[in-house]
C-alpha cells in the first residue's frame, strides 16, 4: 500500500469521526425497524466507508495526478459498494458503468492529453492546505454535529426485493418530463463538447 | 447499527474532503476530480434516504445527479482541452485576469 505515513492521523480521525454516532445510539435502543441489516451490516457499512474516506483523503494528498486518479477509482467503487448496502442494485451498476467507465476514463485521456509528463508532481503550499482543512473540518464537525442531534424518521422495513422496474416507471411516470430534459442536455452537450474540443485551424 | 444518520454523515464527510481538494490545489483537472468527490457525497445522500423512507423518489433523484456529473465532466474535461491549448498550462492562477 502506497499510503503515505503522514495520512495515518487523518484516516484515523476521519473513522473515528464515523463511528461516533454509533456509540452515540447504541444506548438509546435502535429498533429493527431502523436497522434493518443488523450486526453484519453495520460492519460492511464501517469497512465501505473507511475505505471510501480513506481514498477520497488519498485523493486530495497525493501528489500524481495519475495516483489521484487512482484513488479516486477506489472511492468510487467504495460509493457504489453503499449503494449496494442500501438496497439500490440498479444505482450502484449504474455508478461503476458510468463513473468507473466513462467518467475516469475520460479524466485519465484528459490528463494524458494535457500534461507534459503524466507523472509530474504538485506540491501544495503547507500554509493553503491547512487552512483549506481548517476549513473543512470546520465544515464537517458542524454538519455531523446537526445531524447527530437531527431526529430522523425513517419508515419501516426495507424496499422490497428489486427496485429495477418500479424505478424505471418512475423514471417514465412521475418524472418523464425531467427525463426529457436531461436527454436533451446530453445531446446539447456532446455538440459543446465536440465543438470546444476541435482543432482549429487558422 | 448503521441507520441513515451514519449513511448522511458519511455523504457529509465525502463532501468536506472534496472541498479540502478543491480549496487548497491549483490544478484544473485536480479541482475537477475534487468536486466528483463533494458529488459523490451528495449522490449518497439521495440513495440513502430512498432507502429509509421506502420510497424511489431518491434513487431518481440520484440517477438525474448522475447524469449532470456526467454532463459536468464531458463539458470541463472539453474546456480543459481548450484552455490548455490557449496557454499551455492547467494552473489556474493563469486564468485569474477578472480577479476583483
Amino acid at each position: 500500500m502506497f499510503l503515505p505515513k503522514k495520512l495515518f492521523p487523518a484516516f484515523t480521525a476521519a473513522s473515528l469521526l464515523l463511528a461516533v454516532p454509533a456509540l452515540a445510539q447504541t444506548p438509546a435502543g435502535v429498533t429493527e425497524a431502523q436497522a434493518p441489516g443488523g450486526l453484519l451490516e453495520a460492519l460492511v457499512f464501517y469497512a465501505v466507508a473507511f475505505l471510501v474516506c480513506g481514498s477520497a483523503l488519498g485523493v486530495c494528498f497525493s501528489k500524481n495526478i495519475v495516483r489521484m486518479a487512482v484513488w479516486l477509482f477506489v472511492t468510487l467503487g467504495g460509493v457504489a459498494m453503499t449503494y449496494f448496502l442500501l438496497a439500490s442494485n440498479f444505482l450502484g451498476a449504474v455508478q461503476l458503468i458510468v463513473y468507473a467507465g466513462g467518467t475516469l476514463v475520460l479524466l485519465v485521456f484528459g490528463v494524458m492529453l494535457t500534461s507534459k509528463s503524466p507523472w509530474a508532481r504538485f506540491d501544495v503550499p503547507k500554509l493553503e492546505l491547512a487552512a483549506a482543512a481548517a476549513v473543512a473540518l470546520t465544515l464537517a464537525v458542524s454538519l455531523c454535529v446537526v445531524l447527530m442531534r437531527t431526529e430522523w424518521h425513517s419508515a419501516e422495513g426495507v424496499v422490497a426485493g428489486a427496485t429495477m422496474d418500479q424505478l424505471g416507471k418512475t423514471l417514465l411516470t412521475t418524472y418523464l418530463v425531467p427525463f426529457e430534459v436531461a436527454g436533451v442536455l446530453l445531446m446539447v452537450v456532446m455538440v459543446g463538447a465536440a465543438h470546444l474540443a476541435r482543432q482549429e485551424k487558422n | 447499527m448503521a441507520g441513515v444518520t451514519e449513511y448522511i454523515i458519511l455523504g457529509a464527510v465525502l463532501f468536506a474532503i472534496g472541498l479540502v481538494g478543491f480549496v487548497s490545489r491549483r490544478n484544473l483537472i485536480v479541482m475537477f476530480l475534487s468536486t466528483e468527490i463533494m458529488f459523490q457525497g451528495v449522490v449518497v445522500n439521495a440513495v440513502a434516504f430512498a432507502r429509509y423512507h421506502r420510497q424511489l423518489d431518491g434513487q431518481a433523484f440520484a440517477i438525474f445527479l448522475l447524469v449532470i456529473a456526467a454532463v459536468e465532466a464531458g463539458l470541463a474535461l472539453g474546456m480543459v482541452m481548450w484552455l490548455y491549448r490557449r496557454r499551455h498550462t492547467l494552473d489556474a492562477e493563469a486564468w485569474s485576469a477578472m480577479r476583483g
